[in-house]
């Protein structure tokens, strides 16, 4: 699937949930089943700042194609980390770095952009991002 | 004067911006020891203000130039009266309780402070009464006394006394931790550093609305709050000290108003309180703080304090009965916040949750990251109360915490 399929299929998945709860019951299960960063990566340097809580981002390039590895002490934020590494992971980093995210706005969890809190949100894309942009250059040389 | 009679939902009437919804919820306020919500007359005296009196005061001659001068220098006395200050000149108006700060460590920092000189403060300031001391000391290439918390939250008085005999310059401390809702023996405090005739300053941003502030029985040489979180418009503070540090003390900023004779080779500085109010202050803000301060006063404070402090007790009892809770914070002299994390639970997720059910708490380090560091949290969830807050307010806020610990277990 492409990374405008994929985000087309999570909002499709939202929109079955009608109300907030069962949306956040979701977000709190992809939180659990985050892809876990390995424990040697999980040190200040991966660590994502601006966020209320600690998110630590971790990626490797396997055939050409990125993939991601995360975790953070707060569920909600770790499940937002899965969402967009359900998006992004397994894709090439040209795919990466020319695809735009919108599906967050979609399925209502548009708070998490506002810029208060999603610094936090907003530097976890930019931080995969360029993740995809140094293995391009990588791939390149 | 009769004092009003204190009755919740007549006060609550008063309070527009807590009825309201939320994700389709009815609001519940407790996140008032970041801001209070305003009462209707301290709304109408912003709109009456720039209705109908806007002006910049101290320079005109004209009529309403003169009426908003008179106003504001009314608003002083009422300031003044309400901390029972001696003498109005001793109310300086700031930006906030961050500015007062600000000024007293810059002016008195200058007046006192020589190279290697030490300032004191406790392990649970907020970042605004610990980040101004801590610059003013590495300034001056001497070091930050900070008097160590015990482990229910209380300031080791011990501890205190001992670094007192270093010979700080200067002792600043909260009157209630904004973190861990104690409060601090000011008293005592004061009269441990009077002895060595160091000056105290209180950090009264979270004491002015939930207990009588009394400067002159206090007897601290610097008193600051902040408006916003005493029912009064955000943009004003207050800065009390007492005239004989004012007076000797420097300007800090320097610009119209505050000034008596310009010349381009020389300066002569304006008398007190105009000294410390260099340009145009916010003058709608400083009448909504005295209308605020007027609205309070048609009240006994300590039937306002029973009420909070009948709230904190039953919040603290609720909390008490979930599993994995751990209230941070645990001193019996306690007043306006209540600070907990449950175990295995991260204090971000618990505050998104409850949002989206109507609970308007903080959730975070509360700027006072020591304070966090001091309890191994990462943060904690905190609710803060006001006047008009219920009990059953807080049984809906503990019933919903259920609901989201439930979710997140």
């Amino acid at each position: 699937m492409t990374i405008k399929e994929i985000q087309e299929e999570i909002i499709s998945e939202f929109s079955a949930y009608d109300d907030w709860m069962d949306k956040y019951n979701y977000l709190i299960e992809m939180g659990r089943d985050v892809p876990q960063i390995d424990v040697q990566y999980k040190t200040n340097n991966h660590l994502i700042t601006g966020c209320q809580s600690r998110v630590w981002l971790h990626a490797d390039l396997k055939e050409n194609k990125v993939f991601f590895t995360a975790d953070s002490d707060a569920v909600i934020t770790k499940g937002i980390v899965n969402l967009l590494i359900r998006v992004y992971s397994g894709h090439t980093p040209e795919e990466i770095l020319e695809a735009d995210i919108d599906f967050l706005d979609q399925i209502g969890l548009k708070e998490h952009l506002s810029p208060t809190r999603s610094n936090g949100l907003l530097s976890m894309v930019k931080q995969m991002k360029l993740y995809a942009q140094v293995f391009k250059l990588k791939m390149n040389n | 004067m009769e004092k009003g009679s204190f009755q919740v939902e007549v006060i609550r009437k008063q309070f527009p911006a807590i009825h309201q919804q939320v994700y389709g919820k009815q609001l519940v306020y407790l996140d008032n020891a970041a801001t209070t919500q305003k009462p209707q007359a301290v709304i109408n005296r912003l709109t009456d203000y720039y209705t109908n009196e806007n002006c910049n005061i101290h320079r005109g001659v004209h009529y309403l130039s003169q009426q908003a001068t008179s106003a504001f220098e009314e608003a002083r006395n009422t300031t003044a009266k309400f901390i029972n200050a001696a003498h109005s000149h001793e109310v300086i108006f700031t930006k906030g309780t961050t500015e007062s700060v600000n000024l007293v460590a810059a002016s008195l920092g200058k007046l006192l402070m020589k190279m290697g000189d030490k300032v004191l403060i406790t392990g649970m300031e907020h970042h605004s009464n610990l980040v101004p001391w801590q610059q003013l000391c590495k300034a001056h290439q001497g070091e930050l006394l900070v008097a160590r918390l015990t482990d229910s939250g209380e300031t080791d008085l011990n501890h205190f006394a001992e670094l007192l005999r270093q010979s700080p310059k200067i002792v600043a401390v909260t009157h209630i931790s904004n973190a861990l809702g104690s409060i601090n023996p000011v008293r005592e405090m004061i009269s441990m550093a009077h002895q060595q005739n160091i000056p105290v300053l209180v950090d009264g941003a979270q004491s002015v609305a939930h207990m009588k502030i009394d400067v002159q029985e206090l007897d601290c040489d610097f008193f600051v709050f902040s408006g916003h979180k005493i029912y009064a418009p955000m943009g004003v503070g207050v800065l009390y000290g007492k005239s004989e540090w004012l007076e000797q003390m420097p300007p800090w900023q320097f610009g119209g108003e505050m000034v008596d004779q310009v010349s381009f080779a020389e300066t002569t500085f304006n008398q007190l309180p105009f000294k410390f109010e260099a340009g145009t202050p916010d003058v709608g803000a400083v009448l909504g703080l005295a209308t605020a301060l007027d609205f309070l006063s048609e009240f006994d404070i300590q039937t306002i304090a029973k009420h909070e402090q009948k709230l904190v007790e039953n919040t603290i009892n609720e909390l008490k009965q979930i599993d994995g809770m751990r209230l941070i914070g645990t001193s019996a002299k306690r007043a306006g916040v209540v600070s907990f994390v449950v175990e295995g639970i991260h204090p971000y997720d618990i505050g998104t949750l409850v949002d989206k059910m109507g609970i308007a708490l903080r959730t975070g380090h509360h700027c006072a990251q020591p304070v966090m560091t001091r309890y191994e949290v990462p943060g904690t969830v905190r609710a803060s109360f006001a006047m008009y807050n219920t009990a059953e307010e807080v049984d809906h806020f503990v019933a919903t915490l259920n609901k989201a610990i439930n979710m997140l277990r």
